[in-house]
């Protein structure tokens, strides 16, 4: 009768060879019990993740750069080459030193915020990327399309804009009619949604997968099966180290690509 | 129905986002995004622009003290350009002078062995004309008496003489007297 695979696997005592059915994780795996409810909305671990990340995220660099020194102090000195990586490697690089410098604040925030909340699926007891939640990569994507589709009308006026989201451009002759339309399509509408499910796909399946490995070594502890345990087990060692590069390579491409959509909104096509 | 089973319903599709996530992750990132933007970036970015400057500073400052010894250098080397210019005008002068001062001595030289020369020949003369006023008047003193002397003598010669003349003339008158 219930759901939560997890209390299945962790809270009882099912293994193989005891008449125990494999307790799949599932899609079940990403709902959670509220931990209190507020005017009929529940407040649930995600949420709560989401909301240290914003703690964790602010409080680093509170600490870092609230009192910055010309010669930084160690803290300071992480704290400038998270910066530097993301405003340099990240935004001059795509926009220019120029055009990037405002966006580097919105740039540095997107990375940093959505590194911290996929971390959280290898920091213990949290255990759970927030970003698998469609609503937060939704919700980033969606001040990144903002961001970018403001731009582009801003810049170019209306003509000129929709231009811009059509890939106009001199001398496409008839292929013209085939190109618009598929422009227009992926810029407004696909864009937005591939953004959003890169993210949470990735982290999605990151989760699914070192669920499968820690559910599989747990459910396999007993006998013969022990020895499937201890490769669930290493495979759970090895896809914990492979999701800490999965979440900062996702945090960065969801970065990079945000920075080219302006970039692009800001050059035109 | 228990609460669980309804959020897992409503969790069927993990594709369409659920509304307090939705404005919960939103919140949570403007609240990021407002502290960053606002408050720890300005920060750090000015800590950076008066790092950069410091640098920049220093190495204008390097530059600066660089430019200024090699003006010193540029300087010295004008000075010592001078210097040896100088020297060689001074010794130029010096030996002009040197030379002029050798011909202005020799041509004293000159003037004074000329001068001597001429004080010599002067005294000689002078002495020349005194030895022979004093000659003059020694050979006509001497000339006087030579002539008294000769004279006397010419005129006891004549005496003799006279009486040889009459003596001869007497012969002669008695040898004319003697043949007649």
């Amino acid at each position: 009768m219930s759901a939560d695979p997890q209390m299945l696997a962790f809270e009882t005592n099912c293994h193989i060879f005891s008449g125990c059915g494999f307790p799949s994780p599932g899609l079940n795996s990403f709902v959670f019990k509220p931990l209190f409810t507020v005017g009929g909305v529940h407040f649930n671990k995600p949420m709560l993740l989401a909301v240290l990340s914003t703690i964790v995220v602010v409080g680093f660099f509170w600490a870092a750069f609230a009192r910055p020194k010309l010669l930084p102090g160690k803290l300071q000195m992480v704290g400038e080459a998270g910066y530097d990586f993301v405003r340099r490697g990240v935004v001059h690089e795509t926009m220019g030193r120029k055009e990037g410098e405002k966006f580097v604040p919105l740039m540095v925030t997107l990375f940093f915020f959505i590194w911290i909340m996929n971390l959280w699926a290898i920091i213990p007891i949290a255990q759970f990327p927030v970003t698998s939640i469609i609503a937060f990569p939704a919700g980033l994507a969606a001040i990144v399309y903002l961001t970018w589709m403001t731009l582009t009308f801003k810049r170019h006026g209306f003509v000129g804009g929709m231009k811009s989201l059509c890939g106009y451009q001199k001398g496409l002759g008839a292929v013209a009619f085939l190109v618009f339309p598929l422009e227009f399509l992926s810029n407004t509408i696909i864009r937005p949604f591939t953004h959003t499910v890169r993210l949470f796909a990735n982290m999605f399946a990151g989760h699914l997968l070192l669920l499968i490995f820690t559910v599989g070594a747990w459910y396999t502890l007993n006998g013969i099966g022990i020895a499937y345990s201890a490769v669930a087990f290493v495979m759970v060692v090895v896809l914990t180290l492979f999701e800490l590069f999965i979440q900062a390579l996702q945090a960065y491409v969801f970065v990079v690509l945000a920075s080219d959509y302006v970039r692009g909104a800001i050059a035109g096509h | 129905m228990t609460l669980l089973q309804i959020a897992a319903d409503e969790a069927e599709n993990p594709l369409i986002p659920p509304l307090p996530e939705l404005v919960i992750g939103l919140v949570a990132f403007l609240i990021v995004f407002g502290f960053l933007a606002k408050m720890l970036l300005p920060r750090i970015n000015k800590v950076l622009e008066q790092r950069h400057e410091a640098i920049e500073g220093g190495m204008e400052k390097a530059e600066a003290a660089q430019a200024e010894a090699q003006a010193l250098l540029e300087q010295y080397r004008q000075q010592l350009a001078e210097a040896r210019h100088e020297a060689n005008r001074l010794r130029q002068e010096a030996q002009e002078q040197g030379a002029a001062l050798i011909a202005e001595m020799r041509s004293e030289g000159q003037r004074q062995r000329e001068e001597i020369i001429a004080a010599a020949h002067a005294q000689i003369e002078a002495d020349r004309k005194q030895a022979a006023l004093a000659l003059r008047q020694d050979v006509g003193k001497l000339a006087v008496e030579l002539a008294s002397k000769l004279v006397d003598e010419a005129l006891q010669e004549h005496a003799r003489q006279s009486r040889v003349i009459d003596r001869f003339l007497d012969e002669l008158a008695e040898k004319a007297e003697a043949t007649r």
